[in-house]
């Protein structure tokens, strides 16, 4: 018996790397039409860098929406300083701000030199110098991104966070299930649990630091809480019926849930120390798909309590509940915008199920996406991009979209399905 | 999903297996998950299962033998839904019935109705779904005597379809409940 278990274990581990390089890449499907022109010329000195700085600062600005980057080819000056850059050649070329910049080895680490330039102002927005090791050049890039959009924008960057989606391959008994944390671009991708029954709704803790989730693991759903760094996790709830659609408080002590322990699926939030559960609604419906709003006061969740499934908020402390959606009869899985004064939701309309956003003080619902099949959407931690799961081929890949609709970019896996994205919080 | 009751008891035993050396964490924590509050009914809710198929698999090891036709489960373990439904539909009032018969005949027989869900709409929303077709079928059986002890509900919305595709014909075999004994 020892012997078998080793086997598997090893048939596992031999499974569980291949699956590790299942990055994602991106693909720009539609750029922004008021993105604002940039140049992110190639740093001096980076040929022989495993990873190509400027264009990994270039695809976050793109994949924003806020920026179209210019094209290489059309650069026909590459400066790497400040004192290089010829604000009338770029000016030409209908730039408003350039990015120049220059590496240098020191031991086993980088030294990368950045600076901003505004082309109309003619002056300098930034410069400094960021020090990082061979493995961390992607993440020095998404920093370099981050201060870049923040000091045009003035908009906090949200390209060093990550995603944590589930991927299934296979069909019927053989379906693989598996749960990834990657970089927000969809590279560096981890495998942190696999199984051959479902994995469900992973949902970040307000510090990034863990992962809540459901796993059909036991061949009934439950809910885990599994810590990224070390692996550990434990088993929050296992009760009979549906665990379901776990959502962490914005202070990180409470987990809502649907739970259908009492009847049909109710919300119900969790004390995480004490472990014990509170039922939040009752009524004779299905209600489900609970999410917190910023200032953890109340819950957006879905209810079928008017026939078909509508978003509803519920104050936790008064328990009033005030029905949210109005437009068409399928509105579900609705998450807050980071200022808590609109909702990003699914919502069915002409063209199927689309991620769509709705003002909370005019109550107007504007379609995001133009395709069917959306699903899971999940708002970047700066309110400016929504990932979502819809299709490509018959295949499950993420989409994304600027929070306007403007700009949008699909990140499909090399094979299987992808779904259930989940944007982590600023993890810096 | 139409393996032989012993055929899935070998499924389920190695796939517990799988569980046991595979499903963990990437720090490989198992022992954790005893030890997680609320975390007691693992071990029981898994043997009860593979129990029950085990007796069933020694049953079916009897059917040469022609055991009488309450003795053995019902050939037909899923029934199919309309879009947006949990109502039985009539063609398959049969088949329930036969499951009841059996159930009422086998007391220490137990099965898990397992819910799905076309595709569409949300995952969430279709686990609640899945749910209430399978809670349908557990008030037809237990309206026809069978006891509730016997019969559990597991929904997997649209987490476990059947056929893959974006067209009617997969999502009307995907739109459905299986009896797993």
């Amino acid at each position: 018996m020892k012997h078998l278990m080793t086997a598997w274990l090893l048939g596992c581990l031999l499974l569980a790397s291949q699956l590790a390089q299942a990055n994602l890449t991106i693909e720009i499907t539609r750029g922004s039409d008021r993105a604002t022109p940039i140049a992110i010329v190639p740093f001096a000195d980076g040929d022989d860098l495993p990873q190509d700085i400027a264009q990994i600062v270039s695809d976050d600005l793109q994949r924003s929406g806020y920026f179209e980057p210019l094209e290489r080819r059309a650069m026909f000056e590459r400066p790497s300083s400040s004192e290089e850059v010829r604000y009338g050649d770029w000016s030409a070329l209908d730039v408003r701000y350039l990015v120049a910049g220059r590496i240098s080895r020191e031991g086993d680490n980088y030294n990368i030199r950045y600076e901003l330039m505004n082309i109309s102002g003619e002056r300098r927005m930034l410069g400094e110098t960021v020090t990082s090791g061979g493995q961390g050049l992607r993440d020095a890039a998404h920093y370099i991104s981050d201060q870049v959009f923040e000091a045009i924008t003035d908009i906090r960057g949200a390209f060093s966070t990550r995603i944590a989606y589930v991927t299934s391959s296979g069909i019927g008994p053989d379906t693989q299930y598996a749960l990834h944390v990657s970089d927000a671009d969809g590279r560096n991708s981890q495998q942190i649990l696999s199984s051959d029954e479902p994995i469900m709704s992973p949902a970040w803790s307000p510090d990034g630091g863990k992962l809540a989730y459901v796993s059909f693991e036991t061949e009934r759903p439950a809910i885990y809480i599994q810590d990224l760094s070390s692996g550990r996790r434990v088993r929050a709830t296992s009760f009979e019926g549906l665990n379901s659609a776990p959502a962490w408080s914005p202070d990180g002590r409470r987990l809502a849930m649907a739970l259908s322990k009492d009847g049909q699926p109710e919300i119900y939030v969790m004390d995480i120390a004490a472990r014990d559960v509170r039922r939040v609604t009752n009524d004779a419906s299905i209600d489900t798909e609970p999410a917190w709003s910023p200032d953890g006061r109340s819950l957006l969740f879905t209810s079928d309590r008017s026939g078909g499934p509508q978003i509803y908020r519920l104050e936790l402390g008064s328990g009033e509940e005030e029905r949210l959606t109005f437009t068409g009869n399928y509105n579900a899985r609705a998450r807050f915008a980071p200022d808590g004064e609109g909702i990003f939701l699914i919502h069915r309309g002409n063209s199927g199920y689309q991620v769509a956003h709705q003002d909370l003080d005019s109550g107007r619902l504007v379609a995001l996406t133009d395709i069917g099949h959306a699903e899971s959407p999940s708002v970047a931690p700066n309110g400016t991009m929504v990932i979502f799961a819809t299709q490509q081929g018959g295949n499950g890949v993420l989409g994304g979209i600027s929070a306007d609709g403007r700009a949008s970019f699909r990140l499909p896996a090399a094979r299987g399905d992808v779904r259930e994205p989940a944007w982590s919080p600023f993890l810096n | 999903m139409q393996l032989k009751p012993y055929a899935r008891t070998l499924a389920i035993a190695l796939s517990l297996a799988f569980v046991a050396g595979c499903s963990s964490t990437g720090g490989g924590q198992d022992g954790d998950l005893t030890r997680g509050a609320g975390g007691t009914d693992r071990g029981g809710v898994s043997t009860g299962t593979a129990d029950g198929r085990g007796i069933d698999g020694v049953r079916d090891g009897r059917d040469g033998q022609r055991a009488a036709a309450d003795d053995r489960i019902p050939q037909t373990r899923t029934i199919y839904f309309e879009y947006d439904s949990d109502a039985i539909r009539n063609e398959f009032e049969p088949v329930l019935t036969a499951h009841a018969r059996f159930l009422r005949a086998n007391p220490s027989a137990s099965v898990v109705l397992q819910g799905h869900t076309d595709e569409r709409g949300t995952r969430e929303y279709n686990l609640a779904l899945g749910e209430r077709r399978a809670d349908a079928v557990e008030s037809y059986l237990n309206v026809q005597g069978v006891s509730p002890s016997q019969v559990e509900v597991v929904s997997y919305g649209e987490e476990r379809p059947a056929a893959r595709g974006q067209n009617e014909q997969a999502y009307a075999q995907n739109r459905r409940v299986v009896f797993a004994y």
